[in-house]
C-alpha cells in the first residue's frame, strides 16, 4: 500500500508534465493552422523496426549524455559544460583514431580514452577554478562551452583535411571502425557497436552512486554541504572528482557516431547534445533508470521528427518545443510532489506520535 | 500616520499588548498552548522561559510572520488578526530578530528607509530622520556606510533605528543579548531604559535569569509552550525564576557520583585558531578531559564555542598548539580520521551539520560513518546492515517514527536528536562532544538525552558539553571551564558552583 | 563566529563617494587605454583598429550584449539567476521580424519586447513561484526558445515574399541619426591619421553618422537602470531581495512580486536586444542568429561586477572584439595583442607598487606571452578574438573575484514565511 502510493507519486509528476507539454504542443500546432489530429496520428503510431533501431540509437547517445550531467547533478553540481566537453573529447579522438598510432581495435581503445581524458580535462578546468577560486561552475562551464567551440573549430581547420566542401579531422581507417550489429532480420539498419558504452556508463553510475561510499559522499555533499564536511567529506576533493568524471562520460556521447557512422570529426558533427542532456537528466530525475526512459523518449520524439514533415507536413521544429515544454513542466511537477510529500510524512509521523501517547496513556 | 494613531491609543490604553489562549501547532509539535498575558503601557515586560520553551513562536505570531492556529490578540486595547509583518508595522509593532535581519552589502540607510520609503524618501530627509534618531538615543550610526563593515553591536542598534524609524511604539526584542559582550549588553540596556523613557513600550525575549531582573518592570514565565505565572522582578530571586522556568524538572546538581578516572582521553594545549582577516577566535586553550568525565563548557554564545568544536572536529584549522586523543595526535588529521580514532559530535545545529533532511533515516545513519562497519563493507553502502542499525537505533533510543525509511525532515526537532545522539553512540566513541544538546527539543527528549549523556559517562567516555543553559551544565558536570572571548576564563566546581557565579564569570564582571 | 567587534582600520568612505572614486578611476583607464590604442595604431599601422566603421560596428555589436547584459543585471540584482537570456533574445528577434514586417517599425520593437517579456514571465513562474532552480528554468528556456522560434519562422515566414522557412522578411530600421558637417568633417581629420586627433574623431565620427535610434534607447535604458536601481525605492526594494530576502519580507516587502517585476523587466530588455539584432545588426530575424550572444551578455554583466557602467564597459569590449573578427582585420587583432601586453604590464606596475608581489609576477608573465605572441606571429586567427569574452571573464572571476560582489542571495529559491 505504502509502497504503491510512493510509486504513484512518482508518477503523477512525469505524467502531469507529459499532459502540460501535450496540450501546449497541440494549441500550438492548432493556432498555427497545422494539423494537429495528423501530428497524434504520427506521434502514436508505434515505430516501425527500422525507426526502432534509430531510436536506441539516438538514446544510447542521450543517456550518456544525460549521465555525464546526472553524475554533477547528485552533487549539486551544474555541469552546463557537457556541451563542451563532448566537443573536446570527440575531436580529441577524432584525431587519435585518425593518426592511428596503434595497429586497429588498439587504437580505438586509445582514442576512446584520449576522449575521455580530454573531456575529464575540460571540466576538471570549472572544477579546479571552483575549489581554488570559489568561481561558480555554472558560470565556469558556459565560458568554457563557448571557448571549446571555437577553439575545436580552429583546431580542426588548422590539423584537418579539406574535402573541398568542408574541412574534418583525418579519416580513421577502416580498420579502427566499430561496426554495428543488427537486431531485426530484414532490417538494414544496425545499432551502433558504441551504443553498448551506455547501459556500461549506466550500470557504472548506479553502482557507483547507489552502492559505494564514494557515491553516497557525492549525494551527501549534494544534499547538505555542511553536513558533509561534518561527516569527514574532503568537498574539495569530491568537487574535482565528480566533475572530472562527468567530462569523462560527456567525451563518450561522440564515440557511437564517431566510430560508427562519421569516421571523422567536423563540421557536420551533431551540436547541441550536450544541452539535451541535462534535459534528459532532469526528467530522469538523476537516476539511472529514469534517464534510461528519458533518453528513449527524447530519442523517439527525435525520430517522429522526422516523420512528421514528411507524413503530416509539419515542421520537425515543434519537437524541440515538445521536448523542453516537457523538461520545463516535469521539474515544476517534481517540485509540487515534493512538497506534498513532504507535507505526508510530517502528517504520518505526527499520527503516529499521537498513537504512541494513547497506548502509552492506556498502559 | 498609522503610527500617530498608535501613539494616541497608546496614551489611552493602559495595556499596549494583551493576548489570550495563542495556541499554535506544527506537525508533531505543539509550540504555543494557551498562551495568555498582557503587557502594560509604557513597561519593559521579559518573556522567559528555557530554549525550546515557545519564546520565538510566539514572537512570530505577535509579528505577523506566522498566524496562530486558536486564540486572539489585542493591540491598544484593539483586536487584531495579523496576517504579514506589514500589518503589525502598520499597528506600531517592530521586531528586534534574534538573527538580524540586514542586507550586508546595502548601506544602514537603505536596510532602514526599506519597506517605509513613503514616510521620508530614500533621500536627505530620511537621512536626517535616521541621523536624529541615531542622535536621540547615542546609538553613533552613519546611515551611509555599509552595513558589512558594522560590528554586532551596531548592526543591533541599526535594527533598533529600523524599528524606530517606522514609529513603532510596541518593540519586541528577541534575545538580543545573545551575541553582545557584556559591555555591549550595559549599551543596550541603556538604550532601552532611554526608550522606555520616551515611552515605548519593551518586549523582552530572554533566558538570562540576571539580565532579566535587571531590566524588566514585569516578567512573564513560559514553559513547554505555555505561560506559567507573571512575576515582578522585585518579588522573585533568579533561582525561584529558574525553578518557575524549569518545573519541578529542575536538575539538581550533586545527585551523581563521581567516575572521572585519570586516564586523560581529550587534551588541548596551546591552541589557538584564527579567522581568514587573522583575527584571534581561540587562543591559549589548554583543557583536558578524562575518561568518564564530563567537561562542561559555559559562555555567552559567541565566545568561541563554535570554533572549539570545529578545531577538535578537524573543521577548523589551528594557528598555534596540538590536540591529542589517547595516545594519538589530533592536530593535523583530517576530520574523518579523527572520527574513525572515536571522535563523536552531536552538532549544535543539528539540521545544518548533523543530517541529511530528505534522506531516510538508514541513509542518515551511514552519514559520518562512511568508512565503519554495519554501515558500510569496504568501499560498499551495506544496505542490510544500516538498514538493521538503524531500527535498532529507533528501538533504543525511542525515536518516534513510522520506520527506517522515513526521511529526516519528517521528524521533530526532539526525535532528530535522539537519532543523532543514538548514531554517534553507535560509534563506540572516546569522545563525545555535545554542543546544545537539548536546544530546541521538548521535554520528554530532553530528559532522555540528558540521561544518555550520564550513561554515555558512567561507561567511561569523555564527554565535552557546551551549553548555553547553566542549570544542564551543572546538573550534569563534573567541571566547568567558561569561555570568553575566545580564552578560558574560569574553572569552577558544579558541586559549588551557582548559576550567578558562572554568569559573572561569563560576563567577565569579576575581571574589569 | 562573531567575537568583539572587528575595529574597523579607517573610517570606510561613505557609499556616495566610493561611486565617485569608481567612476573617476574607469575615466582614467579609459583615457589610457585609448591613448595607449592611437599608439599602437600608429606605431603598427592597423588603421582599422579604431576607425570610425569599426567603432560603428563596435558599437552596433555591442548593443545587444548591452542589453542582454541589463536584462541579467535587473534579474540577478533581485536574486533570480537568468541563463534563459539567450532563449530570450532569440524570441525577441522572432517578435521584432514577424510584427516589424506586418504592422512597422514601432509594433515591431514593441513585438520583440512582448515576446521576451513572456520568455521572462516563464522564467518567473518557474523559478519564483514554484521554486525551480534558476540554471535548469534557464535550461529549459534555451531549448524550447530556439525551437519555437524555428517552428514559428516556418509557420509565418514561408510564404511571404523576402522570407523563407529559416527567416523573416526585412522588418525595416528604426530612424537613424546623422549630423551630416560634423560627421564629414570627423571624416577628414580621421583621413590625416594623427596620433590622438584621428582616434577621437574617428569616435565622434562613429557617433554622428548613422546612429540608430534603438542605439539611444539601448544607452538611455542603462542610465535609467542605474537610476531607478540605485536611486528609487522601487530599485531599493528590487535590490534588497537579491541581498536578503528575508530582512526584506521582514519589512513587509513583497518578496515575490518584486522579484517576478524584476524578472519580467528581465526579459523585456533581453527582447528588445533580440528586436535590434532582427532590425539593426541585420535584415530581419534568422535562425541561429543569436548565437551565444546571451550568454556573451551574461558575462558582460559578471565582468562589470552586476553594475550597469561595468556591464556596459563589458559589452563594449567583447563587441569590439567581435566586431573587429567580422571584419577579418587579422592586422588589427594583432596590434590589439601589443595593446593588451602593454597594459597587462602596467597593471603589473601597479600590483608592485601596492604590495602584491606574486600577482605582479603572474600577470608580467601573461604580459611577456602576449608580447611574445605579437612579435612571433604576423596575424591572429578569428577563433581567439571569439573566444576573448570568455576567457576574459574567466579571468576576471578566477584573479579579481575577491572584489566581485554579486547579490548575496543570487541564485536562492525562497520560500514565503522564512523571515526572521
Amino acid at each position: 500500500m505504502e509502497l504503491v502510493r510512493r510509486i504513484g507519486l512518482g508518477l503523477a509528476a512525469p505524467a502531469l508534465a507529459f499532459v502540460i507539454a501535450a496540450v501546449l504542443s497541440t494549441v500550438l500546432l492548432v493556432s498555427t493552422g497545422a494539423d494537429a489530429g495528423k501530428f497524434w496520428d504520427t506521434m502514436l503510431t508505434a515505430p516501425e523496426d527500422r525507426n526502432l533501431v534509430n531510436i536506441i540509437n539516438g538514446a544510447a547517445v542521450l543517456y550518456l549524455s544525460g549521465i555525464a550531467a546526472a553524475i554533477g547533478f547528485r552533487m549539486g553540481l551544474f555541469n552546463i559544460g557537457v556541451e563542451g566537453q563532448y566537443r573536446i573529447g570527440s575531436f580529441a579522438a577524432a584525431v587519435v583514431a585518425g593518426e592511428a598510432w596503434l595497429p586497429g581495435k588498439a587504437n580505438t581503445l586509445l582514442a576512446i580514452l584520449a576522449a575521455m581524458a580530454a573531456g575529464a580535462l575540460w571540466a576538471g578546468i570549472a572544477g579546479l577554478l571552483r575549489v581554488t577560486r570559489g568561481v561558480s561552475e555554472v558560470i565556469a562551464t558556459i565560458m568554457l562551452n563557448a571557448v571549446a567551440g571555437l577553439l575545436v573549430g580552429y583546431l580542426v581547420k588548422k590539423v584537418g583535411v579539406s574535402t573541398g566542401v568542408s574541412t574534418n579531422t583525418k579519416p580513421i581507417p577502416e580498420d579502427g571502425w566499430v561496426g554495428g550489429f543488427q537486431i531485426f532480420s530484414g532490417v538494414t539498419a544496425e545499432v551502433r557497436g558504441l551504443a553498448l558504452l551506455a547501459p556500461i556508463a549506466g550500470i557504472a553510475f548506479y553502482i557507483l552512486v547507489n552502492r559505494t561510499t564514494f557515491g553516497f559522499n557525492l549525494r551527501a555533499t549534494g544534499q547538505n554541504q555542511s553536513a558533509a564536511v561534518a561527516s569527514g567529506v574532503d568537498v574539495k576533493r569530491m568537487v574535482v572528482i565528480s566533475m572530472l568524471l562527468s567530462g569523462l562520460v560527456a567525451g563518450l556521447i561522440g564515440m557511437p557516431t564517431l566510430f560508427g557512422d562519421a569516421h571523422n570529426y567536423g563540421s557536420s558533427f551533431q551540436i547541441g547534445l550536450g544541452f539535451t542532456g541535462i534535459a534528459v537528466a532532469l526528467l530522469g530525475r538523476n537516476n539511472p533508470v529514469g534517464i534510461a526512459f528519458a533518453a528513449l523518449i527524447f530519442a523517439f520524439l527525435d525520430d517522429r521528427s522526422g516523420l512528421l514533415n514528411i507524413l503530416a507536413g509539419i515542421s520537425p521544429e515543434i519537437i524541440a518545443v515538445t521536448q523542453g515544454l516537457i523538461v520545463l513542466a516535469v521539474v515544476i511537477a517534481y517540485e509540487i510532489v515534493r512538497r506534498y510529500r513532504v507535507n505526508l510524512e510530517q502528517a504520518a509521523v505526527a499520527r503516529q506520535i499521537v498513537e504512541s501517547t494513547h497506548e502509552e496513556a492506556r498502559a | 500616520m498609522a503610527s500617530a494613531d498608535a501613539a494616541t491609543a497608546t496614551a489611552t490604553a493602559t495595556e499596549a499588548v494583551r493576548v489570550e489562549g495563542i495556541t499554535k501547532r506544527f506537525p508533531g509539535v505543539v509550540a504555543n498552548r494557551d498562551i495568555s498575558f498582557a503587557v502594560r503601557a509604557g513597561t519593559i515586560h521579559a518573556l522567559v522561559g528555557e530554549n525550546g520553551a515557545g519564546k520565538s513562536t510566539l514572537m512570530k505570531i505577535l509579528y505577523g510572520v506566522q498566524k496562530p492556529d486558536e486564540g486572539t490578540i489585542e493591540i491598544n486595547g484593539e483586536p487584531v488578526s495579523l496576517h504579514s509583518p506589514a500589518d503589525a508595522i502598520v499597528r506600531g509593532v517592530g521586531m528586534v530578530f534574534q538573527h538580524f535581519q540586514l542586507a550586508d552589502n546595502l548601506t544602514v540607510l537603505e536596510n532602514v528607509v526599506l519597506g517605509a520609503e513613503r514616510l521620508h524618501g530614500i533621500g536627505a530627509a530620511a537621512h536626517a530622520e535616521i541621523k536624529r534618531i541615531s542622535d536621540t538615543y547615542g546609538f553613533g550610526l552613519d546611515p551611509d556606510e555599509l552595513v558589512e563593515t558594522l560590528g554586532v553591536g551596531e548592526r543591533q542598534r541599526v535594527e533598533i533605528v529600523k524599528v524606530l524609524y517606522r514609529g513603532a511604539r510596541i518593540i519586541i526584542l528577541d534575545e538580543p543579548t545573545a551575541v553582545l559582550v557584556p559591555q555591549e549588553v550595559d549599551a543596550l540596556f541603556a538604550n532601552l531604559r532611554g526608550l522606555k523613557k520616551q515611552g515605548h513600550t519593551l518586549i523582552f525575549i530572554s533566558h538570562k535569569l540576571d539580565e532579566v531582573r535587571a531590566i524588566a518592570d514585569e516578567i512573564t514565565v513560559i514553559r513547554r509552550g505555555t505561560t506559567v505565572e507573571t512575576v515582578l522582578p522585585s518579588e522573585v530571586t533568579s533561582r525561584q525564576l529558574a525553578e518557575l522556568m524549569v518545573g519541578s524538572e529542575l536538575p539538581s546538581p550533586s545527585t551523581q557520583e563521581s567516575t572521572v578516572t585519570d586516564q586523560v582521553r581529550l587534551q588541548l594545549a596551546g591552541v589557538e585558531a584564527r579567522d581568514p582577516f587573522d583575527r584571534v577566535l581561540l587562543s591559549d586553550i589548554d583543557l583536558t578531559v578524562h575518561a568518564g568525565e564530563v567537561l562542561g563548557i559555559a559562555g555567552v554564545e559567541g565566545n568561541g564555542q563554535t570554533e572549539l568544536v570545529e578545531v577538535i572536529t578537524g573543521m577548523l584549522a589551528l594557528s598555534a598548539g596540538t590536540i591529542r586523543l589517547g595516545e594519538h595526535d589530533l592536530t593535523r588529521m583530517p576530520t574523518r580520521r579523527r572520527r574513525e580514532l572515536g571522535v563523536g559530535v552531536i552538532p549544535e545545529d543539528r539540521q545544518r551539520y548533523g543530517l541529511l533532511l530528505d534522506s531516510p533515516l538508514w541513509e542518515n545513519r551511514i552519514l559520518g560513518f562512511q568508512t565503519r562497519p554495519p554501515a558500510v563493507n569496504g568501499v560498499w553502502i551495506s544496505r542490510g546492515g544500516a538498514r538493521a542499525d538503524t531500527a535498532r537505533i529507533i528501538e533504543q533510543y525511542d525515536v518516534r517514527t513510522p520506520g527506517v525509511d522515513t526521511r529526516a525532515r519528517a521528524l521533530s526537532g526532539g526525535n532528530q536528536q535522539k537519532f543523532i545522539v543514538g548514531r554517534e553512540m553507535a560509534g563506540e566513541p572516546q569522545l563525545l562532544i555535545a554542543a546544545h544538546p537539548t536546544r530546541g527539543v521538548d521535554v520528554g527528549a530532553q530528559a532522555a538525552i540528558w540521561d544518555h549523556i550520564r550513561a554515555a559517562r558512567r561507561d567511561g567516555l569523555a564527554v565535552l558539553l557546551i551549553s548555553a543553559d547553566l542549570d544542564e551544565l551543572i546538573g550534569l558536570s563534573d567541571s566547568i571551564k567558561v569561555l570568553l572571548r575566545g580564552r578560558v576564563v574560569g574553572d569552577f566546581d558544579p558541586q559549588s558552583v551557582t548559576p550567578e557565579q558562572l554568569g559573572s564569570a561569563m560576563t567577565g564582571a569579576g575581571r574589569d | 563566529m562573531t567575537l568583539a567587534p572587528p575595529i574597523p582600520l579607517a573610517a570606510p568612505p561613505p557609499a556616495e563617494e566610493a561611486r565617485r572614486e569608481r567612476l573617476l578611476r574607469g575615466l582614467l583607464w579609459f583615457v589610457g587605454a585609448f591613448v595607449l590604442v592611437s599608439l599602437v595604431r600608429v606605431v603598427t599601422g592597423a588603421i582599422d583598429v579604431d576607425s570610425s566603421g569599426a567603432l560603428r560596428g563596435s558599437l552596433v555589436a555591442a548593443v545587444p550584449i548591452a542589453l542582454a547584459g541589463l536584462g541579467g543585471l535587473w534579474s540577478e540584482r533581485a536574486g533570480v539567476v537568468n541563463i534563459g537570456l539567450e532563449g530570450m533574445l532569440v524570441m525577441g528577434a522572432l517578435g521584432a521580424g514577424y510584427f516589424g514586417y506586418h504592422y512597422g517599425v514601432v509594433v515591431g520593437v514593441l513585438g520583440g519586447i512582448l515576446l521576451g517579456l513572456l520568455g521572462g514571465a516563464v522564467h518567473a513562474l518557474a523559478t519564483v513561484v514554484f521554486g525551480v532552480d534558476h540554471i535548469v528554468s534557464g535550461v529549459a528556456i534555451n531549448i524550447i526558445a530556439p525551437g519555437l522560434a524555428a517552428f514559428l519562422a516556418k509557420a509565418l515566414f514561408s510564404d511571404i515574399p523576402g522570407g523563407g522557412p529559416t527567416q523573416s522578411p526585412p522588418p525595416g530600421h528604426p530612424p537613424t541619426l546623422t549630423i551630416g558637417p560634423v560627421a564629414d568633417w570627423a571624416a577628414e581629420l580621421e583621413a590625416k591619421h594623427w596620433f590622438v586627433i584621428s582616434d577621437l574623431s574617428a569616435m565622434l565620427g562613429a557617433l554622428v553618422r548613422e546612429l540608430s535610434s534603438l542605439t539611444i534607447v539601448a544607452l538611455l535604458l542603462i542610465v535609467a537602470t542605474a537610476w531607478v536601481l540605485w536611486r528609487t525605492s522601487l530599485g531599493l526594494r528590487l535590490r534588497s531581495v537579491g541581498e536578503s530576502p528575508s530582512a526584506a519580507e521582514s519589512l513587509g516587502v513583497n518578496v515575490y512580486r518584486y522579484k517576478i517585476i524584476a524578472v519580467l523587466v528581465s526579459g523585456s530588455l533581453a527582447g528588445l536586444g533580440g528586436a535590434y539584432l532582427a532590425m539593426v545588426s541585420s535584415q530581419g530575424y534568422q535562425n541561429g542568429m543569436v548565437n551565444g550572444i546571451g550568454y556573451i551578455g551574461l558575462a558582460a554583466m559578471i565582468f562589470g561586477n552586476w553594475r550597469p557602467a561595468g556591464m556596459l564597459v563589458g559589452a563594449a569590449l567583447f563587441g569590439y572584439t567581435r566586431t573587429l573578427q567580422l571584419r577579418g582585420g587579422t592586422d588589427s587583432l594583432h596590434a590589439l595583442l601589443l595593446v593588451i601586453a602593454v597594459l597587462l604590464v602596467v597593471v603589473a606596475l601597479r600590483q608592485l607598487l601596492t604590495g602584491q608581489r606574486r600577482r605582479a609576477i603572474v600577470t608580467t608573465v601573461f604580459g611577456a606571452a602576449f608580447l611574445a605572441w605579437f612579435l612571433t606571429t604576423d596575424s591572429v586567427d578569428a577563433a581567439f578574438t571569439g573566444m576573448a569574452p570568455f576567457l576574459a571573464t574567466l579571468f576576471v572571476l578566477a584573479f579579481a573575484s575577491q572584489k566581485l560582489r554579486m547579490p548575496a542571495a543570487d541564485g536562492q529559491i525562497y520560500r514565503k514565511g522564512s523571515a526572521g
